[in-house]
């Protein structure tokens, strides 16, 4: 039986059994491969997407408990249109070989809306489970800084 | 003592020709031009191996592996700084495994002689032996070698392009070509009229592109300056697309169980696992099992619950006995003896003291777990890998499936992470089998991180004795043995069959090719003889010798009642001006000056490797809830920095990448398999233990340097000092949080 569920707007019947993480579903199921397989027991950070503004780890959030709207980095904004933590993450030069940055940015967006002028502990905290094997952290946190003084000047 | 080789360049070129079966050669196959693989279509005009040119832009060929280091961005900027290409409308791509792309450099440095000491002639005669990779299609990334390969032939590429397009150009407009000029992928008239490159396309498809000399660094205007990453975007938004990312049409998912005692099976029973939701196959690899599946979580799941008997090890079972086996060989006949200064056995007066040191074995852990696709037809092979060998992997894909290198056709895709283990080949024709198992239906085959730790290819065990005299503040005497298990020799078994003759070099890497001059020195390299899978860890030796000499030369520095980093500045002064520089500029930059308050501890650490000395200085505290890491100073004399963001990048990374191992990294054996499965036993540093960095590049060394891995090294015994400067206790064994209570 299928599960409906709504990813970046637009909602999709998924025939797979309810068990499959959404991780999966995302990557071969709809063809969002933005999304990264890293560990598959919640402890890198790679997979992280939206669920309702929340940030989770979509390897453990099986396709039956899906319990709202999906955004994965693909939603956040596009190459034409990023999202200002996107634009950030450029400016900062933050990516080596930008495996974990999608959820290196789909958490940092969570903090930063959680949370919009996060300290140095703020960051700490929010971030550490997100593991970066090239060692982007010194710019990451630059990144959110500044993404976070561009968004309130937005605002 | 009974013999020990020294290597010849005669047994060193014996052994070349040895790798490819007897191969002739001579002056006139170096010096042959290798054949541009680039196709150009209709309207298309491929003017050298590296520069596509048509109507929709142009499309720069970087073939190295981009696995983070930045390299398509600073390869890119070596053409297009010659051929006047606008930096925006710029595309990269990593290009069809080739000949033209042969490393020049990694033959060269296999060359005797520590590469600090190197003369402009001995500099080009390590030139000239490196352009024997062009007979054995040796096309790698790796040992830091991309700019130093790069610097001048990419740069040439681009102006030999620019001057086709000029000429072009002439040929069109009836004018003499003296009087063009080029500015932003236009050919420029006097009269200031544009004409794009992209419109020359086809008009210089027949000319010959002519050979001119390069511009003066003077004039560079992307060359040194830090360059807007080609691939951050992408990057940034989720559309960079990696070996896992593949999509084609009726694409099935597959995963991998193999040996994890890198033996064979006994047995497999898959009568539960074949009827598991969406499984469509179960293949029996010989040395394990894949399975294919709807989707790669289904695979995964089926792929545990086939029940396996394993082939017992043929290494020693546990981490004690391989630990023996390398303490064994200690007392063993001597492989390489490349450093031999002075007597050392002359009796030197002077205080003496000696220690031991053990490194454990590590994993690489790359972000991206192993992964390639692939879609066999019968006759063709194509396969989509994030690979750092591209040659050796497609003809190793094609003699998997029985096909010929000319039947495959292999996309270098980007890499989630190299540090040396995507140069192995058996991802990609794992893919290549499973797909050949299933004709014309693309397999997209994903590890899971248990399987990529288990049967990863290790950085070794590693044990050094030394012995050092020092006297009147500095050091009179080192005498060092190290032992561990060659990973030149296992790798070079492997991938190409035969173990090329000579003394292992990487093994005594970081120590005996160190810029000290010390009097009676002396580094003897011992091989133990197990063969536990080992592959390139980023630094190879030198992630082990320098942290183990290096922290030697701390206690040296503590014996002689000298400052640690003045020892090494007397040490380094005399022998090699470029690595004084940087230990002076560490010095500078940290405000060295041997004092630290109570709960602070500073340590420097320094290492010469890839042909870039950099020196680090780690500060430690001790917050009373553990001890952090608050700030790491870095000097780095690189020669030229082609971009000094990424170079900055490159050196914070290698220094991470070294924490992070230093710390906590260790992978420990139980029954013949590795004992660390994911990222819950085999972790890393992350964000709230990183220190804050200051990174200096100088520019004096004569030579150019590499910039992804001269960082590592000298990271991990800068820390190690730097906790003795802070609790009195030294560590001679890594992993350090066996001894200290760090903040993990």
């Amino acid at each position: 039986m299928a599960t409906q569920i709504t990813i970046n707007g637009t909602a999709h019947n998924v025939d797979l059994p309810d068990d499959v993480p959404l991780l999966w579903v995302l990557r071969d199921e709809v063809g969002l491969t933005g999304t990264k397989f890293g560990c598959g027991v919640a402890a890198c950070g790679a997979c992280t997407v939206h669920i309702d503004g929340e940030a989770v780890r979509s390897c453990q959030v099986a396709l039956a408990d899906v319990w709202g709207d999906v955004t994965t980095i693909e939603g956040l904004g596009t190459p034409d249109n990023m999202a200002t933590i996107q634009q950030a993450w450029v400016d900062h030069q933050v990516a080596q070989c930008g495996y974990c940055q999608s959820g290196q940015i789909m958490n940092a967006a969570a903090l930063l809306a959680e949370t919009p002028q996060p300290t140095d502990q703020d960051i700490d905290d929010a971030m550490q489970g997100n593991l970066c094997r090239c060692g982007t952290y010194p710019r990451i946190r630059a990144a959110i800084k500044d993404a976070a003084q561009r968004l309130a000047e937005e605002a | 003592m009974g013999r020990v080789r020294t290597i010849a360049r005669r047994t060193f070129l014996i052994g070349s020709a040895a790798i490819v079966g007897g191969v002739a050669f001579g002056a006139y196959q170096i010096n042959k031009e290798a054949p541009n693989p680039l196709i150009a279509g209709d309207g298309e005009a491929t003017l050298n191996p590296f520069v596509l040119i048509n109507q929709d832009g142009v499309t720069l060929i970087a073939p190295r592996a981009e696995m983070g280091q930045g390299v398509h961005t600073t390869l890119a900027a070596l053409v297009a700084e010659e051929m006047d290409v606008a930096w925006t409308d710029i595309t990269v791509l990593h290009g069809p495994p080739a000949q033209a792309y042969y490393n020049s450099v990694f033959l060269g440095m296999a060359l005797p002689g520590a590469h600090y000491k190197d003369t402009p002639f001995k500099h080009g005669m390590r030139e000239q032996v490196g352009k024997v990779g062009k007979l054995l299609d040796l096309q790698a990334t790796g040992g830091s070698t991309s700019m130093k390969d790069f610097y001048e032939r990419m740069r040439h590429a681009g102006a030999s392009a620019r001057e086709a397009l000029k000429l072009a150009a002439a040929d069109r407009l009836g004018v003499d070509v003296a009087t063009l000029t080029t500015k932003d992928s236009n050919v420029v008239t006097p009269d200031g009229t544009m004409i794009a490159y992209t419109d020359l396309a086809e008009a210089v498809r027949d000319i010959t592109p002519p050979d001119v000399a390069l511009r003066d660094k003077s004039s560079w205007k992307y060359l040194g300056k830090s360059m807007p990453r080609t691939d951050m975007v992408a990057k940034s938004t989720g559309t960079a697309d990696f070996g896992s990312d593949k999509k084609l049409d009726g694409m099935k998912f597959a995963t991998v169980r193999l040996s994890p005692t890198r033996a064979g099976m006994v047995s497999y029973d898959d009568s539960f696992a074949k009827d598991m939701d969406g499984v469509e196959a179960i293949i029996d690899m010989g040395d394990g099992i894949a399975v294919v599946a709807s989707n790669t979580w289904l695979a995964l799941q089926a792929a545990e619950a086939v029940e396996i008997d394993w082939e017992p090890a043929s290494y020693p079972a546990d981490t004690d006995g391989l630990r023996a086996a390398i303490a064994a060989s200690l007392d063993t006949e001597a492989d390489s003896l490349v450093r031999d200064d002075g007597d050392v056995n002359s009796g030197v007066e002077g205080t003496e003291i000696t220690a031991e040191y053990y490194v454990p074995w590590l994993a690489h852990t790359t972000m991206e777990p192993m992964s390639a696709t692939a879609l066999y037809t019968g006759d063709a092979l194509e396969v989509w890998s994030g690979n750092q060998a591209p040659t050796m992997i497609r003809d190793a894909c094609a003699k998997a499936v029985g096909l010929e290198p000319e039947q495959v056709t292999l996309h270098t895709t980007l890499l989630g992470g190299g540090f040396g283990r995507r140069g192995e080949l058996d991802f990609s024709t794992q893919a290549a089998r499973i797909a050949a198992t299933i004709p014309g239906t693309p397999i997209r085959m994903t590890w899971s991180r248990e399987e990529d730790i288990r049967r990863d290819f290790y950085r070794p065990a590693a044990i050094a004795q030394f012995r050092g005299v020092v006297q009147n503040g500095t050091a009179a005497l080192l005498d060092g043995k190290i032992a561990a298990p060659s990973v030149f020799h296992n790798s070079s078994l492997r991938q190409l069959g035969t173990v090329p003759p000579g003394p292992d070099r990487l093994h005594v890497e970081g120590a005996a090719d160190q810029p000290y001059a010390i009097p009676n020195f002396r580094i003897a390299g011992h091989l133990t003889d197990i063969d536990v899978p080992l592959g390139f860890w980023r630094s190879v030796g030198a992630s082990i010798n320098g942290f183990m000499l290096d922290t030697f030369i701390d206690e040296m520095a503590h014996a002689a009642g000298a400052d640690p980093l003045q020892f090494r500045l007397d040490l380094a002064r005399a022998e090699h001006a470029p690595s004084a520089g940087v230990i002076e500029a560490v010095g500078d930059m940290s405000g060295w000056t041997g004092a630290t308050p109570d709960n602070i501890g500073r340590g420097i650490g320094f290492n010469f490797s890839f042909g870039t000395p950099v020196a680090e200085v780690v500060e430690v505290e001790d917050t009373g809830n553990g001890i952090k890491i608050n700030k790491c100073w870095i000097a780095a004399d690189l020669g030229t920095v082609l971009d000094p963001s990424i170079a900055e990048a490159q050196m914070t990374s290698g220094a991470i990448y070294g924490f992070s191992a230093a710390m906590q990294g260790e992978i420990t054996f139980f029954d013949g398999m590795a004992e660390q499965s994911n990222f819950y036993d085999y972790d890393a540093m992350r964000m709230h233990n990183v220190p804050e960095f200051e990174v200096r590049l100088l520019e004096t060394n004569p030579f150019m340097g590499g910039a992804g891995e001269p960082g590592t090294p000298p990271s991990m015994p800068a820390l190690g000092n730097a906790l003795f400067d802070l609790t009195g206790t030294r560590a001679r064994e890594l992993p350090l949080i066996k001894t200290f209570d760090l903040i993990l």
